[in-house]
């Protein structure tokens, strides 16, 4: 009764198969009964260190990485950006190797370029985790949105997914979208042309220009956080016509031919791509994407701590 | 060059004399003399030893007018860690490389004819490949003020550019191409609209889509090339485009050719062998400005080259420091080395597939070079420059950065196996480079 | 697998039917050492120790007149060789319904051997809370130990080398109930 390793780094969805992406989700289904428990915590990783390297600024997914790694024993540091020498300029890669040079056993990062957690990984031996690079990958967001889908609806094959508005810049829609493809589902997008890639055709996706018929086709809403800078930047007019013409609103779900399941990855902007009532009304599963969110990923440290194949044969015997 | 005078007789002996200016490709004998071509055909036999004679033996390779970058950046003044003019003049003959045309944006920029002779006295320090400075458009590259032509050309300038850096005004590209008529030489332009270009770190599409990198859409090429054959109908003046990288450019230089607008254009050889697949994966080494595009692309530009729409094959040679691409994909700086590939990547990639000929790809880095930038060599004519390449075109080799002549080491070919090598460069009539000697 | 190849055919211990009557004189010892059913709670395994407890509790249930509540004990995440044990073991479930301060809780396992997992599942527990009193049951103890650990009640007592391997199998998961031994290359 082993698992079929995921390798050494987290770093994306586009490189796993449907077999790693499936394992991890089971194994994330019992660690969700540890955070019921009055002692919400089981020694696995004790005595391993984890640094949360976060180069940009993260409340939620910093706090429920921390959450997985102290609920398996780990000992974490948090490094943010602006409390270390990163903001003088050292480099990533100098930043990395000071690090590994104090022995720890795991990297859990967050950058703002998009290929930064592979950087990383490429040069330095502990396993190393992408919370978040650049426009490119969110993996565990995409994970965690793969299982509350997947208790949802029982499976994924065959779930019609709509992922709506700032694509282009979205490393949640990008994790999201090879996921569900990988397990089944069929996925489009739906926003402005002018926030999703110019190459959106060829990826796979059905295309909506208009919510109203995303409504109509979806049986779940995967609504996008709006950055606010996309309308100083001119990729959108105004937050006030985004909410009119492309908000998931409560009268616009009114109309729709079935109950969709609402998911968002936060921080919402409520008003904006979501409206309070659709956030808080009762096919919002955004909660239940946050708990899920600590399961999954204590079961990507599980998988990945440890587990060092070179001592596997000695253990046998 | 200078030292020419006292130059002894070099005879390169039993080669494939191939001469594209004059039409020349039998098995045979080049003699130099005083710097300059005194044969090029026919076996000479014996030949009289009035001088100290080094004799190469050319069997098996072939010898042909001394190739020539149009568009190369050796980094002095500012960044001789990276670079300096004697470290790639060298790489250049190393690269079978007679003579390499610099680009501008150094710090200080090339924008005034003390500049320029700097350039030009380094260069003869050197004693390697012959360098040509290429001044500045507008003074700083701010893109505001000319700067002053024909002090530039007066001091050894052979063509003006803000390479590096686009010029976005379009009424000073107009007066720059009127302005250069008087010196007739060509003003050379890269192209690319700033403000769709902006934060692009690769070709715009599915690649970067996936990999979550902005995107530099074709078009940001193609306004600019058609803006520049259009000013260049209007004025009459010579603009030579760099570095092109589009499958719609061809179409739209083709379209002024066809109309007998004057555009020239080059092309480098990373952009008629590689696709944006190389950026795979975040290697900062296929990273450069205009990136690489895609498979359709490469091929209307290796067609292009074939019928002569690209005039020729220029390196935008650009070292860096191996620090500074040893980071985050978007944060890492464009371009990259290559001076010590050219040859072998155009053989490997263009002839050996048999897109073009031998006496196509001298023409596109020896011949077209000299004659659309008005330079010296190009040809073996009797009494011209004695600028000479020996190569052979079935060597094959594998590609180490850290064998070359160049500071730089960021290049896309690494580990890769390639065909062609300069075995021999002579620059005036003088042996600056020989393979394993 | 070559593992298997090295080995010779496996003996059979325990039949369907025998597994059947130490299930029930297991149930019955159960009842014993407790002095009645007051407070218990029988903790299976996984896998095959949470089915032996239903058959357990069942039996129970059946001569007492009670119910007997029952969990599961999944001690993966409590392996003290997680570090070296190669590719992840897939994690199961645990499920404790209830409170288990003041109980008296039974363990229920199919082998005993080196004791690490009774090891891991003290742990485990003392982590959901601080029972009276924990005993240990088991379907077969092969002996082994390499930690002070004891059976309370055990169905059947036999020595197998290290070498050799001990195989229950349950009709839910197995289609049969039997116990299996192979006692190593030589035998």
């Amino acid at each position: 009764m082993s698992a079929a390793a995921i390798g050494k780094d987290l770093l994306g969805l586009e490189h796993l198969t449907p077999e790693q992406i499936t394992l991890i989700l089971d194994t994330a289904v019992p660690f969700k009964e540890i955070s019921e428990r009055a002692i919400k915590k089981v020694p696995t990783l004790r005595g391993m260190t984890i640094v949360n390297l976060f180069f940009e600024a993260s409340t939620r997914t910093r706090i429920s990485f921390e959450f997985a790694e102290k609920r398996l024993s780990a000992d974490t540091v948090n490094v943010a950006a602006s409390g270390s020498s990163v903001s003088k300029g050292e480099t990533l890669v100098d930043t990395a190797r000071n690090l590994e040079a104090m022995k720890i056993d795991m990297v859990v990062i967050r950058h703002q370029g998009s290929g930064a957690a592979r950087f990383l990984a490429d040069r330095i031996q502990s396993n190393v985790i992408n919370a978040g690079d650049g426009t490119h990958e969110h993996p565990t967001q995409g994970l965690l949105d793969l299982l509350t889908l997947r208790e949802r609806f029982g499976t994924l094959s065959g779930v019609r997914v709509c992922l709506c508005g700032d694509v282009l810049h979205s490393r949640v829609a990008r994790s999201n979208l090879w996921g569900l493809q990988k397990l089944g589902a069929e996925v489009a997008v739906c926003g402005p042309r002018s926030l999703l890639p110019n190459a959106i055709d060829e990826l796979g996706v059905r295309v909506f220009s208009r919510i109203e018929e995303a409504i109509e086709w979806a049986q779940a809403l995967n609504i996008l956080r709006l950055q606010l800078e996309r309308m100083q930047a001119g990729y959108i007019p105004s937050l006030r016509e985004y909410n009119r013409v492309f908000g998931v609103t409560r009268e616009r779900l009114e109309r729709a031919p079935r109950d969709i399941v609402i998911m968002h990855p936060g921080p919402m902007n409520r008003g904006v791509e979501i409206d309070s009532d659709v956030a808080d009304g009762p096919h919002s599963v955004i909660l239940d994407q946050v708990t899920n969110g600590v399961a999954v990923r204590m079961a990507v440290l599980y998988l990945l701590a440890g587990g060092r194949p070179e001592l596997a044969e000695a253990a046998k015997g | 060059m200078a030292d020419t005078t006292a130059t002894p007789l070099v005879l390169l002996r039993g080669g494939r004399v191939l001469d594209p200016s004059t039409g020349l490709d039998e098995v045979g004998d080049v003699l130099l003399r005083d710097g300059k071509v005194e044969h090029a055909g026919g076996s000479l036999g014996e030949v009289r030893r009035d001088g100290d004679l080094t004799e190469v033996d050319c069997r098996g390779l072939v010898v042909s007018p001394g190739f020539i970058d149009v568009h190369c950046h050796l980094r002095e003044p500012g960044r001789e860690d990276v670079e300096t003019i004697a470290t790639g003049a060298r790489a250049a003959a190393a690269g079978g490389f007679t003579a390499v045309c610099a680009m501008p944006n150094t710090d200080p920029v090339t924008d005034n004819q003390a500049a320029v002779g700097f350039i030009i006295r380094q260069a003869q320090l050197a004693g390697a490949a012959r360098v040509y400075p290429i001044g500045a458009i507008s003074v700083g590259q701010k893109g505001e003020a000319l700067a002053e032509f024909g002090e530039m050309i007066g001091a050894g300038a052979v063509a003006v550019s803000d390479d590096g850096k686009p010029v976005a005004s379009a009424q000073l590209m107009r007066t720059a191409l009127e302005y250069a008529r008087a010196f007739n030489i060509p003003v050379a332009d890269h192209c690319e609209e700033p403000t769709l270009a902006r934060g692009g770190a690769m070709n715009e599409g599915i690649v970067s889509a996936r990999l979550g990198l902005k995107g530099i859409p074709d078009e940001a090429e193609e306004i600019m090339v058609i803006r520049d054959i259009l000013l260049s109908r209007r004025t009459g003046g010579h603009v030579h485009l760099c570095h092109m990288s589009t499958k719609g450019s061809v179409e739209l230089i083709r379209w002024g050719k066809e109309r007998g607008i004057r555009v020239t254009a080059e092309v480098c050889p990373h952009h008629i062998s590689l696709t944006e697949d190389a950026v795979e994966g975040y290697n900062t080494n296929a990273k450069m400005n205009p990136p690489l595009r895609t498979a359709e692309d490469v091929a209307a530009l290796q067609e292009a080259v074939k019928d002569g729409t690209i005039d020729l094959v220029a390196t935008d040679h650009a070292p860096h420091h191996y620090d500074e691409k040893e980071r985050e994909f978007s944060d890492a700086p464009n371009g990259i080395v290559g001076l010590e590939t050219a040859l072998a990547v155009l053989v490997t990639h263009l002839v050996a597939p048999g897109i073009i000929s031998y006496d196509t790809l001298v023409d596109r880095m020896s011949c077209s070079p000299a004659r659309v930038f008005g330079l010296p060599g190009g040809t073996l004519r009797k009494g011209s420059v004695g600028d000479v390449t020996v190569f052979d075109p079935t060597a094959g080799w594998t590609v180490d950065p850290a064998q070359f002549r160049t500071k730089g080491r960021n290049s896309p070919y690494n580990g890769m196996s390639l065909t062609g090598r300069a075995m021999c460069t002579v620059v005036g009539g003088r042996i600056v480079y020989r393979h394993n000697a | 697998m070559a593992y298997w190849r090295s080995m010779s055919a496996p003996t059979i211990l325990l039949n369907a039917a025998a597994v059947g009557r130490t299930v029930r004189r297991m149930a019955e010892e159960i009842v014993e050492l407790f002095d009645g059913t007051e407070g218990l709670i029988l903790v299976g395994i996984q896998r095959r120790g949470v089915q032996l407890a239903q058959r357990i509790g069942a039996v129970i249930e059946q001569t007492e007149g009670v119910s007997v509540p029952r969990g599961a004990l999944d001690i993966t995440l409590y392996r003290d060789d997680l570090q070296t044990v190669g590719p992840r073991p897939l994690v199961g479930k645990t499920d404790l319904p209830w409170a288990i301060d003041g109980k008296r809780l039974v363990i229920v396992d199919d082998v005993l051997h080196t004791g690490r997992t009774i090891r891991a599942a003290l742990d485990e527990l003392a982590d959901f809370g601080r029972p009276a009193r924990i005993a240990l049951a088991v379907l077969v103890d092969r002996g082994g130990r390499e930690l002070p650990i004891h059976a309370d009640i055990v169905g059947k007592t036999v020595e197998v080398p290290p070498e050799g391997r001990v195989d229950v199998q349950v009709s839910d998961l197995d289609g049969v109930d039997a116990v299996l031994v192979n006692r190593g290359s030589q035998g």
